[in-house]
Formats: structure tokens, sequence, C-alpha cells
């Protein structure tokens, strides 16, 4: 299988996921993005400059850092931190936002709009925007309008117009809906910067593409530092950019376990969770792609439920599901509190504050590290720092700031 | 020959256009759907396009995602939208209806089950807004076998490159978007949906329906002298908005306004 993998198909099909399921009047836009990727991605200027900005604006590359004194506590396993934190902006989202500005201004778009959940991948458009010149405007649920101030100011503060968004469930789902109308409507003059591996083709192909600098880096620095690849590689899955990110250059590498962590929520036998993937969640449509989807049994979306607005989605990338069904990636679910006290481990055992998000991930690694062996690697991906989490920390809690 | 056909063949033949109104099915309630069909062909609808609420309507405006919202407070499912056209049939054998929504509660039911069921039903042609030719080639076979209509939408910004798949796989009537935009946006430009109604017809003979900014009489009017079939959605939502009193005969009246204007257009 992962000798030849060789996904999405010219239609944006991962299998039987992915695809392009959009209203007519997008397709015209999504066939000239398609081909307008095509040839950057093979205009070595293009290439250059994408690579010059992730040096010398974002700061990359990422180090490898071994958190020796966590590793040590847990008893087992050498745990290594792919420091996305560490990033301009202070997560991976910035790769993507990079790439796709950079393709916006190449394509002639004066406009670029954005969805965003935690708010991270709005920060990444609106800083590309304010770099680049471009205006920005940044839908997001109303709820996490409320629940991540601290990164709607950083956006106003760069420049974007913030719309809360009022209609479903207020979340990141929604700020997805609002920003495709902005687009059908605005089309012409505007790009999508889509933040996740999810949406019609090509989004799930170049999202990945942008973000695998993540796994590319891990190789080369792991190979460095280790002397080889690790076992396993962590990362959390909401829509799942970061993780597509670190796991795509590894797909063919046998012997390297690919773990996605899903929001567990209240835990998954409740019900109340974003794990579509570790629920068996049926395949079903939305937001321009096929993949599996949490809905009730007449195709209704449903609500989700995550400590961390970044994960608090229904879906997940097409690969992702793709790479479930092919059994290349495993996926598993943290729940809030699993997450939480991964969170407080990694403050006070390696001085680093993680974001919500990313401790899925390290709540993943806190259960599997004990049960290797203290010669064995496990790397995860931490995708974001948790500044902008403090609020949602102390409320709960019961700290006012 | 199915009933969207005759319709067409029927109206084209006396020299007129079809008028097409839609509703979310379900809003504000279940119970009065089925009232509110008859009362559009009463107003002298020709097709009906049923709404089929989803939890995420990325392509309307506000009218219609309020009208979805209204309608899944009480959890209307596909199925139940299917009972509704089925209950309509029992008194109106000749109007045919279309099915309007998006692909995943129809992919969460399947298409065997479901092309099986709405045709049993009566259902004469499905329009799904997110479901292009692109992904639809076994989805629309399935439908085909059924005798039921795949509606397709044309865009302005659709390239005639892409014409021949929708001429290869729709059936009906092609349902052309008269600006970028969601449903109930703004206001239509009459010149630039003739000019390229002419150029569609180049390539699709069905007939072209036009929808998306219809409003009152007189856009209706200035359509119809173009195209074979207008379409009206947000404007009855709209009405449907105010409230229950009387909404049976106000969709009634305002498409009878609609239906005169449209008969004086090419007189």
């Amino acid at each position: 299988m992962s000798d030849c993998y060789n996904q999405p198909d010219l239609q944006g099909h991962f299998g039987q996921f992915g695809g392009i399921y959009v209203a007519e009047t997008l397709m015209a836009a999504l066939e000239e993005l398609r081909i307008e990727y095509d040839k950057a991605k093979h205009d070595p200027a293009f290439i250059a400059e994408f690579h010059h900005e992730l040096k010398h604006y974002v700061g990359r590359p990422s180090p490898l850092y071994h958190a020796q004194r966590w590793s040590e506590i847990l008893g087992g396993a050498q745990i290594y931190l792919k420091r996305e934190d560490l990033n301009h902006t202070g997560a991976h989202k910035v790769n993507n936002t990079i790439g796709q500005a950079l393709l916006a201004r190449r394509m002639g778009k004066k406009r670029v709009i954005a969805e965003t959940g935690a708010g991270q991948h709005g920060v990444a458009s609106a800083t590309v925007a304010a770099r680049y010149g471009l205006e920005c405007v940044v839908y997001m649920g109303a709820e996490d309008v409320k629940r991540q101030a601290p990164n709607v100011f950083r956006m106003k503060l760069l420049g974007a117009k913030v719309v809360p968004v009022e209609s479903g469930s207020k979340t990141l789902k929604d700020a997805m809906n609002e920003a495709m109308r902005d687009w059908v409507t605005n089309v012409d003059s505007t790009y999508y910067i889509i933040g996740t591996c999810a949406g019609p083709h090509p989004y799930p192909m170049l999202v990945r593409d942008f973000q695998s600098v993540i796994g590319e880096e891990c190789k080369r620095q792991s190979a460095e530092q280790i002397g080889r690849q690790p076992d396993a590689i962590v990362a959390c899955v909401g829509g799942g950019s970061n993780a597509i990110g670190i796991f795509h250059p590894y797909i063919n590498v046998p012997g390297v376990r690919l773990i996605g962590v899903e929001a567990g929520g209240h835990g998954v036998e409740t019900g109340m969770h974003a794990a579509p993937l570790t629920a068996n969640a049926k395949p079903g449509v939305l937001h321009g792609n096929r993949t599996y989807l949490m809905q009730d049994e007449n195709g209704q979306i449903v609500e989700t439920h995550s400590i961390s607005a970044g994960l608090d989605y229904p879906g997940v990338g097409p690969e992702h599901s793709y790479l479930k069904d092919i059994q290349r990636a495993e996926y598993v679910a943290a729940t809030d509190d699993e997450a939480l006290a991964a969170f407080h481990d990694l403050c006070r055992f390696e001085g680093i504050i993680p974001a919500l998000e990313s401790s899925h991930a390290l709540a993943h690694a806190k259960k599997l590290a004990p049960t290797m062996s203290r010669d064995q690697v496990i790397v995860v991906n931490l995708s974001g720092r948790g500044d902008k989490d403090i609020p949602t920390i102390a409320r709960l809690a019961g700290i006012e700031l | 020959m199915s009933r969207i056909q005759k319709t067409f063949e029927r109206l084209q033949a006396a020299g007129r256009q079809a008028l097409i109104p839609f509703i979310t099915a379900g809003d504000p309630h279940p119970g009065i759907t089925v009232e509110l069909m008859h009362a559009l062909v009463k107003g002298g609808a020709d097709v009906i396009e049923l709404g089929v609420p989803f939890s995420d309507p990325a392509a309307d405006g506000p009218v219609i995602q309020r009208a979805a919202e209204r309608a899944l407070a009480h959890k209307v499912s596909l199925r139940q939208v299917i009972g509704m056209v089925a209950e309509f049939r029992k008194t109106n054998a000749d109007t045919p209806v279309v099915l309007m929504g998006y692909a995943n509660p129809v992919e969460a039911m399947g298409y065997p089950e479901f092309s099986a069921v709405a045709a049993q039903a009566g259902v004469d042609g499905v329009l799904t807004v997110d479901l292009p030719p692109e992904e639809a080639e076994e989805r629309v076979a399935i439908l085909k076998q059924h005798g039921i209509d795949p509606i397709f939408l044309l865009a302005p910004t659709t390239p005639p490159s892409r014409l021949a798949a929708v001429e290869r796989l729709a059936g009906g009537y092609v349902y052309y978007v008269s600006l970028k935009g969601v449903t109930g946006a703004a206001t239509l430009d009459v010149g630039s949906v003739a000019s390229r109604l002419a150029e569609l017809r180049q390539h699709v003979s069905l007939p072209i329906g036009v929808g998306f900014g219809i409003r009152d009489a007189e856009s209706a009017r200035a359509i119809a002298a173009v195209a074979d079939a207008i379409i009206i959605g947000s404007r009855l939502v709209q009405e449907v908005e105010q409230g229950e009193a009387g909404l049976a005969n106000r969709l009634t009246d305002f498409l009878s306004g609609v239906r005169a204007a449209m008969d004086t257009a090419r007189a």
C-alpha cells in the first residue's frame, strides 16, 4: 500500500472521500485554483519564495525538542515535541496561510476571507493579509468569539474584520458556511483561505502540501538527532491539518505508527464529543467534500463538543478518512479532562504552555509512552501554544483574571 | 414522458412560461406544508420546488436559512418531506414536484432507497445544490432508473466547457442562477441574464428556468420575456415568515399577481 501512495486522484478523491461538492457558482473558481496551484507547485520561484518566508518570517525550521523530564516522569518511551508552537503567530496554521496568500497574490486577488474556530487560523490569515497588503475578513462562530476573545482582538490589531456568525451552532462549521456564502457572492475578487485539510478539491491537497513542511523537517531532524525515525507520531485532529502535515511525509515510511487524536469531549460514549473517526461515524457530504461525518439518522449535522474550539468540528479532512480506511493511520480520542491534565503536565514539567488542541495529542502520548520501552521514540506534533487558552483555563479553575 | 416534460410542452404550445415557486417543507411546521402546496397551485404554480431542510445550508441566504431552522425545530426529515409529496399527490396528479436541497440527507438515506421511495410518492425531480455533474454520474443513473429528473444548476460563472456534462446528465429543466451569491440576494440584471441565456441555449436543449433575485411581478415579467421558467423562493418564504394568519391565501394572491404579469411578458 504505502510505497505507491499517490492521493488524491485528479478530481480530488482519496478513495471514496474528498471530491468537489459545491454549488455550481464556485466550480469555475475551484478549477482556476486547481490550475494555478498546479503551475505554482512546479514554479521554482514560487517554491523558493514560500521557503524564504517560512524561514525568515515564520522562523522555521521549528525545533524537534526532547521532552526529557516529562519522558522520565512517564517512565517509558522518549517523547520529542515538534515545536510548531514556536512559529510566528503561535501555531502551525501560518505555514498554510503563507502558501495560500502567495497563491492569492499570484491570482491577482486583493481580498481574502477565512473561517476560524479557535482563532489561530484567523490570526494566521490576518497576519499574512497584513504582510502582503490584502483586505481580510474572518468569519468566526459567535460562540467562539466569546471563548477566544484574545485572538479576536489580535485579528483586529492586524487589520482584519472579524464577523461573528450567529447561525446554527455558532461554531467553526457555521463560520465555514458563512465563508462559503461570502465566497460565492464575491468570487471574482476574493480568495478563500481554508484553514484545514477539508473543503472541496484542491483545498485538502494544497493545505496538506503546505503543511507537509512539518513532516519533512521532522524526518531530517529525527535522522540528525535520534539517528533514526520515530516509532510513533502523534498529532491532534479536528479538521486535521497539523496531523496531515506531519503524517504525509511518513506515509511511505514503514515502521512509523501514525496516530491522530480526536477531541473526546465528555467521552466518546456520551455522544458529547467531536471525534467522528473514533466514534465510527458514517460517511457524508459537508463543506465541499465527502468524509466521515457526525450526523443524525436523517443526515443532519449534529452539534459537537470539545473544550478546544479548534477541534470542535463534526467532520475531518477526507485524507484522514482514507488513511483510517486503509489502516495506515490510527485514530483515537482524548477527553477534555485528559487533555487538561496533559496541558498542566507540560506547563509544570517542561515549562511549555501548549494549546488545548495540542494537549489532546499530549494526552495520548502520556497514555502511550509508559507502554513502550525507554529506547523507543514518540514525536508529538505540538501544533500550537496555549496563550490564547489562558482565559479558558483560568475560568475552569474558577479564577478571575 | 415525465410530468415535468409534459408540463413544459403544454406551456410551450400555449406560448407561456412556467412559474416555479419554492417553499421549505415543514416551515413553519410540517402540518401546513401540503395545504401551502395546493395554495401555490391555485395561484398558478406550474411546478413546485419543495425545499428539504438541512442543518448547514451554505448556498442559502438568511431568509431560507431561517426557514430551514424553523423546519428543523420540528425535526422535519427527508422521509417526512417525501411523505408530504405523497399526501399532496392524493389530490393533485398533475403538478410536478421537485425536491431541492443538499447532498447529505440523500446520502444518509442512500440513493437506491431514496429514489424508490421518492418515485413511489410522486416526486418528479431532485435538485441537489452541492452535487455538481463531476460527482453526479452514478447518483443520476439511479435517479433516472426510477424516472426522477435530475435538475442541475448553471451559474454566471459556468464556462462553456462544463455545459456538455450538464446537457448529458440533466433532466426536466436546468436552473440558471441569475447572480453570483446566495438565495435571496440583491437584484438581478435582466440584460446580462438575457445574453447569458442566449449563449446557454446553444449548448442546452432542456428548458431553462431562472432563479435568485426574482421578487415581484416586475422582475418576473422581465425574466419571463427571456426564460422558459421563473423561480421564486426567498420572497415566498418571507411571506411564510410573516405568520400563519391567512398564509395560504397570501401565497395564492402573490403568485396570481406574478402569473398575470408573466402572461403579458411576450404579449
